[in-house]
C-alpha cells in the first residue's frame, strides 16, 4: 500500500469549469478524501474508476489521475453498474448532474437506487442545465425563470432524497459545494456504505443560476437554514445551537428550546441507521421557511448489495455444478452418436 | 386393408393449435426424437405473439413445422406432408401449407359449431370450404378419446384435455414409425422429481394415441425414414439458434480466458440467449436483467471497460435504443458482442415473424462516422460459430461487432456435430504492456501499426490509469476538438475495421464457379437458397451460389468471385439491403435483387422461380 495524497489524484488536465463554479469545490472534497479511502479500503489509486454521463459536472473524471470514462447523456449510472458487477474490487464513483441523473438517466438511477449497487453517487444538483447554457431541469422550483421557461416554469422539481429513499435507498447525504469538511466526510462514509450512495452536492452556478442556494451557504444565514445531521446526535441547529427537531402528529418541527415548554430532552436523535424510512423521508423534504434544509448524511443501511449477490451466485452455482467447462457443456443432456 | 411402410427420404409435418394447446412441445418432441433416431432435420416455430390470444380465433393459432430426412435436411420445408389441426382456426391458418397428397389430421370435437364460426368458416365443410376435400383427412375425436383414456387417471377435466397433444403425438409416432421409447424417457427425466404423478397418464395417453392410429382404417399406409447414414460421424445434439448463440459466447469466454457478462432486456425473438446464459452461473457468465434495452448495452459497456467479454442480446427495436451507446463503444474502442435477433419491422413489427430488415441499420443505423463490423449467423447450429467468431473479432480488433440473427434461425432447430474446443483456435487479447508505457503514461490509443488496434489496459492494473469516453480524444486519451486529430481518428477507426478482413475466411463458392449468374444470400435465408440453387443445378443449367457470414468488411475475394459472373442475383428477406451494400462496395457488378418482407422465411419454390427467371 503507498501514501496516496491529494496530489496523486490529480490529473494532469486543466480544469475548464467557470471560476467560480461549486464543481470545483466537490473536486477538491474527492482528491482531498480519496487517499483516506485508499487507506480505509486498503486499495491502491488503480483500484478507482470515475464515471459520469453529460453535463459541466461529468468532466470530472478527466481531471482525476485514476481509471475514468466519461459516458453519454444519463448513462453514467448503468455503465457504473457493468463495471462493478464485472469487478466488485473497484471502488466506482460517478459524477452527475440533476439533468443527467434525474431527467435523461432517471430510469437508471432508481434502478441502480433499488438494486442496491455499490457505487458512490455524487449528484451535482445546481438547478439548471449549464452546459447547455441555461434551460430549466428537473431540480428547478416551480416557477424558475429560465431560457426554455420564459414566464416561469409549470412543473414540480423532484427532491432527490425523496426519490432515493422512495426507490429504497440505503444511503443518502445532502451537502453544499462550498462545505469542504463536511463534504469530505460524507464520501468517506459513502466509500465504506455497501450499497448504492447517493450524495446530493447543492451547487452553485455562477453563470446561469448564481445564488439559487444562497440561503444556504451564506454564512450569516446557514446557521438559520441549515441543520448538519450526525448519527447519535441531538438535532440542533440555530446560532448557539439553540433551535432542534420535534417529532409531533407525524410531522417534524422546528423549535426553540426554552420556548413553548420544549425542553433539550424534547429534541430528536438522529438515527441514520435505523431501517424504517418514515423520518429520514420527513427530514430530506424539510423546507425553508418552516424547518431548515438537512445536510449531512441522513441515511446509511446496511441491505444486501447487488454486485455482492450477483458474485456470490456465481461461485454458489459453480461449487455445487457438474459442468466446468463448454465440451462438458455441449455434450451435456441429450446426444446420440451417429457410427 | 394391407398395412404398408413406405420408405420415404424426408417428411414435413407441421402441429398446429390453439396456443395453449401444446403444439411447440408437440413438435419439438418430434424432432428430438428423429434426432436421436439419427435423422437429419431442421424446424420452423410459426407462433404468434400473444401468450394466449383469443380461444379459437386464427389470431391464436400456434404452428410447428418439423421437416424429417434420411440424410442432412436444409431447411424446415416449404409444404407439408402432414397437418394436424387441433382446432378449426389451426385448420384455417394452415390448409395453405398442406402438399397435394397431404395427410390432414383434425381433433373432430373440436370442430363445433362455435369453433367453427370463431374461426371464420362461412359452411360447415371446413376441408371443401379451403379446397382441400382432396386430401387424405383422418378426422378424429381426439378429446373425447383423451377424456376416455385418462378417466381412472383421478386428474380433473381440465388437465386431462391438455393432454390431448400426446395422444396426437402418439398417432403422429405410429404414423411416422417413430418408437415411442425417447418420449417415455422425456417425461421421466422431467416429471419424476417435481411431479412423477403425471407421468403414466402421460405415457398411456401417448401409447393410446398410437394404438388407436393402428386401428383406424383410414391410415392405409405408415411411412419410414430410415437414416441414410451419410451424416458425417460423431456425437450430435439438437440445438436451436438462440442457445448455440449463448454457447458460442461462453466459449469465447473460455477460449479468452475472460469472464463473461451479459445484459440485456428481454425482447422476442431474443429473451432465450439471456435466459440461456442465466443458467450458466456455472461457467462464471454474469447476467444483468437491466431497466431496459439502454442499459443493457451500458452495463455491457462498463463491464468491458472493466475487462469482461460484455456481451448485450436484442432485436432490431432493441438495436434502435442502443444506438447512441453504440457509437460510444466504437468511440471508445472497447470489445463488445451487440447480437440482433431480426424480427418483423419496423416498430414492434410482428414480434415473433422472421426478417432480415435490420442490415441497413446495423451498418448505418449510427450518429457521425461510426464504423464497425457485422456478422451473420447462417443456421441453428451455425449460431455457435458465428457468436464465437463476433466474440473473437470485438476481442481481438478492441470493437463492437453486431452479430446478426433471425428469428427463424434463433428459434428453430437442427442437429449439431458436437465440436470439440481444442479445435477452435486462440483468441488474443491486445492486452496493454509495459512497452506501452511512454515516459511512464498509457496511451490509450496508441494503435498497432498493422491492425490499427489499441492496447487494452483495465482498472485495477498499476500504472496504466487513463481516461476515456464519447469526446474525440487524441492518441495520449486527452480530449481533442484539433480538426486534424479528429480527420485522422476518424480515418483510424475505418482503416481498422477494414482491416479486419485480413483475418476472416475467403468467400466459398457452391455450383458454377463462373458464367451467367451468381446467386447470393446472407444469415439464416442460407438452407432455403442451398436448397433451391442444388434443385435448379441438378438440371443442366448451373450457376453459383455464394453466402455471406461477414457483411462488414466483405471477404477480401468478394470482387474477384463476382467478376467470375454476368449477375448477381441477392436474395433477402427485406427489400434490397444487402444488393445496396453490395453495390455501394462493389460497383462494377450488375447486381439484381430478390426480397421478400411478409414475416417468412423464403419458400424453396419462390426461390427456384426467382432463379429460373433471372436465367431467361
Amino acid at each position: 500500500m503507498e501514501n496516496l495524497t491529494f496530489k496523486d489524484f490529480k490529473s494532469d488536465q486543466e480544469v475548464r469549469w467557470c471560476p467560480g463554479c461549486g464543481d470545483h469545490a466537490i473536486l477538491a472534497a474527492l482528491q482531498r478524501t480519496l487517499p483516506k479511502v485508499s487507506g480505509d479500503l486498503g486499495y491502491d489509486r488503480e483500484k478507482f474508476v470515475v464515471v459520469s454521463g453529460i453535463g459541466c459536472s461529468s468532466r470530472l473524471p478527466y481531471y482525476m489521475n485514476t481509471y475514468g470514462f466519461h459516458s453519454i447523456h444519463g448513462r453514467a449510472t448503468a455503465i457504473s453498474t457493468g463495471i462493478k458487477v464485472a469487478n466488485p474490487e473497484l471502488s466506482v464513483w460517478q459524477a452527475c448532474g440533476d439533468g443527467d441523473a434525474l431527467a435523461i438517466g432517471g430510469n437508471h438511477f432508481i434502478h441502480a437506487i433499488r438494486r442496491n449497487v455499490d457505487i458512490n453517487v455524487m449528484l451535482f444538483n445546481n438547478r439548471i442545465y449549464g452546459l447547455t447554457k441555461g434551460q430549466y431541469s428537473p431540480t428547478s422550483k416551480l416557477g424558475a425563470i429560465t431560457k426554455t421557461s420564459p414566464y416561469g416554469t409549470v412543473e414540480h422539481p423532484f427532491n432527490p432524497g425523496s426519490l432515493v429513499l422512495g426507490a429504497k435507498g440505503t444511503f443518502f447525504a445532502r451537502s453544499l459545494d462550498v462545505e469542504l469538511a463536511l463534504n469530505s466526510e460524507i464520501m468517506s462514509a459513502a466509500a465504506l456504505h455497501k450499497g448504492c450512495s447517493v450524495m446530493e452536492f447543492l451547487t452553485n452556478c455562477v453563470i446561469f443560476n448564481d445564488g439559487a442556494h444562497k440561503s444556504l451557504s451564506d454564512p450569516a444565514l446557514k446557521a438559520e437554514h441549515t441543520i448538519v445531521l450526525r448519527h447519535g446526535e441531538k438535532m440542533l441547529f440555530g446560532k448557539d445551537k439553540g433551535k432542534g427537531l420535534v417529532y409531533e402528529n407525524g410531522a417534524i418541527k422546528s423549535v426553540t428550546i426554552g420556548e413553548d415548554g420544549y425542553t433539550i430532552d424534547d429534541i430528536l436523535v438522529h438515527d441514520a441507521h435505523c431501517q424504517n424510512p418514515v423520518l429520514h423521508m420527513a427530514l430530506v423534504d424539510m423546507k425553508e421557511p418552516d424547518c431548515p434544509v438537512a445536510l449531512g448524511i441522513i441515511r446509511d443501511v446496511a441491505d444486501i448489495s447487488y454486485d455482492d449477490e450477483v458474485r456470490k451466485q456465481v461461485e454458489k452455482v459453480a461449487a455445487s455444478a457438474k459442468i466446468h467447462s463448454v465440451d462438458e457443456l455441449l455434450r451435456s443432456g441429450s446426444t446420440w452418436e451417429v457410427k | 386393408m394391407q398395412h404398408k411402410v413406405i420408405d420415404t427420404e424426408d417428411v414435413v409435418i407441421r402441429f398446429a393449435g390453439d396456443s395453449g394447446d401444446g403444439m411447440q412441445l408437440t413438435g419439438s418432441l418430434f424432432a428430438d426424437m428423429s434426432a436421436i433416431y439419427g435423422n437429419g432435420l431442421s424446424t420452423f416455430p410459426d407462433y404468434p405473439a400473444e401468450i394466449r390470444a383469443p380461444h379459437g380465433t386464427v389470431s391464436g393459432v400456434s404452428g410447428f413445422q418439423v421437416h424429417i430426412g434420411s440424410g442432412k435436411v436444409n431447411t424446415p420445408g416449404d409444404f407439408c406432408d402432414m397437418l394436424v389441426a387441433m382446432n378449426p382456426a389451426a385448420l384455417m391458418a394452415n390448409a395453405k401449407w398442406c402438399k397435394r397428397n397431404a395427410m390432414i389430421l383434425v381433433d373432430d370435437d373440436a370442430f363445433d359449431d362455435e369453433g367453427m364460426k370463431k374461426a371464420g368458416f362461412v359452411t360447415d365443410n371446413p376441408f371443401e370450404e379451403l379446397h382441400v376435400e382432396d386430401r387424405t383427412l383422418l378426422i378424429a375425436p381426439i378429446t373425447t378419446l383423451t377424456e376416455e383414456s385418462l378417466k381412472d387417471s383421478g386428474m380433473d377435466i381440465k388437465a386431462i384435455r391438455k393432454c390431448k397433444n400426446m395422444f396426437t403425438l402418439g398417432m403422429a409416432c405410429y404414423i411416422y414409425n417413430r418408437p415411442l421409447e425417447y418420449i417415455y424417457q422425456y417425461l421421466e427425466k422431467k416429471f419424476s422429481k417435481k411431479h412423477p404423478e403425471v407421468i403414466a397418464p402421460n405415457r398411456k395417453v401417448l401409447s393410446d394415441g398410437y394404438n388407436y392410429a393402428s386401428n383406424v382404417q383410414a391410415i392405409a399406409d405408415t411411412y419410414a425414414v430410415e437414416p441414410s447414414g451419410d451424416l458425417e460421424k460423431g456425437t450430435y445434439r439438437n440445438i436451436t439458434g438462440n442457445q448455440a448463440t449463448a454457447w458460442g459466447l461462453l466459449a469465447a469466454s473460455e477460449k479468452s480466458g475472460l469472464p463473461l457478462f451479459c445484459g440485456s432486456y428481454p425482447i422476442t425473438p431474443a429473451t432465450g440467449i439471456l435466459e440461456e446464459l442465466a443458467i450458466h452461473k456455472n461457467l462464471g457468465a454474469r447476467t444483468v436483467q437491466a431497466e431496459d434495452e439502454i442499459a443493457g448495452i451500458c452495463t455491457a459497456i462498463g463491464a468491458s471497460y472493466a475487462g469482461n467479454l460484455a456481451v448485450t442480446t436484442t432485436s432490431g427495436p432493441g438495436l434502435s435504443l442502443k444506438s447512441e451507446a453504440l457509437g460510444l463503444a466504437v468511440i471508445t474502442e472497447l470489445p463488445l458482442v451487440v447480437v440482433d435477433v431480426q424480427r418483423a419491422g419496423p416498430s414492434t413489427g410482428i414480434p415473433t415473424k422472421t426478417e432480415q430488415t435490420d442490415l441497413a441499420q446495423a451498418l448505418y443505423g449510427r450518429n457521425g462516422e461510426c464504423p464497425l463490423p457485422v456478422v451473420a449467423a447462417h443456421s441453428p447450429a451455425d449460431c455457435f460459430d458465428a457468436a464465437f467468431n463476433a466474440a473473437k473479432i470485438a476481442l481481438e480488433h478492441m470493437t463492437p461487432v453486431i452479430l446478426l440473427s433471425e428469428g427463424f434461425i434463433g428459434n428453430g432447430s437442427e442437429p449439431w456435430r458436437i465440436p470439440q474446443m481444442k479445435d477452435y483456435t486462440a483468441i488474443r487479447v491486445p492486452f496493454a504492456t509495459e512497452d506501452d508505457l511512454r515516459d511512464g503514461k498509457f496511451r490509450p490509443f496508441e494503435r498497432d501499426v498493422e491492425t490499427l488496434v489499441r492496447r487494452w489496459a483495465v482498472p485495477g492494473r498499476k500504472g496504466f490509469e487513463h481516461r476515456v469516453g464519447g469526446l474525440e480524444k487524441n492518441h495520449a486519451g486527452s480530449i481533442s476538438s484539433d480538426p486534424d486529430n479528429h480527420a485522422l481518428m476518424v480515418e483510424e477507426r475505418r482503416r481498422k475495421v477494414e482491416k479486419i478482413a485480413d483475418f476472416i475466411p475467403a468467400l466459398k463458392v457452391e455450383g458454377a464457379k463462373s458464367g451467367k449468374l451468381l446467386v447470393v444470400g446472407w444469415g439464416g435465408t442460407y438452407g432455403h437458397i442451398l436448397s433451391a440453387v442444388r434443385e435448379i443445378n441438378s438440371a443442366s443449367v448451373q450457376v453459383g451460389f455464394a453466402h455471406f457470414d461477414y457483411i462488414n468488411p466483405l471477404p477480401r475475394n468478394t470482387r474477384e468471385i463476382f467478376a467470375a459472373y454476368d449477375r448477381i442475383l441477392v436474395c433477402e428477406l427485406n427489400s434490397g439491403q444487402f444488393a445496396d451494400w453490395l453495390e455501394s462496395r462493389i460497383p462494377s457488378a450488375d447486381i439484381a435483387r430478390f426480397g421478400k418482407v411478409q414475416g417468412q422465411p423464403f419458400l424453396v419454390s419462390e426461390l427456384v422461380s426467382a432463379i429460373k427467371n433471372e436465367m431467361k
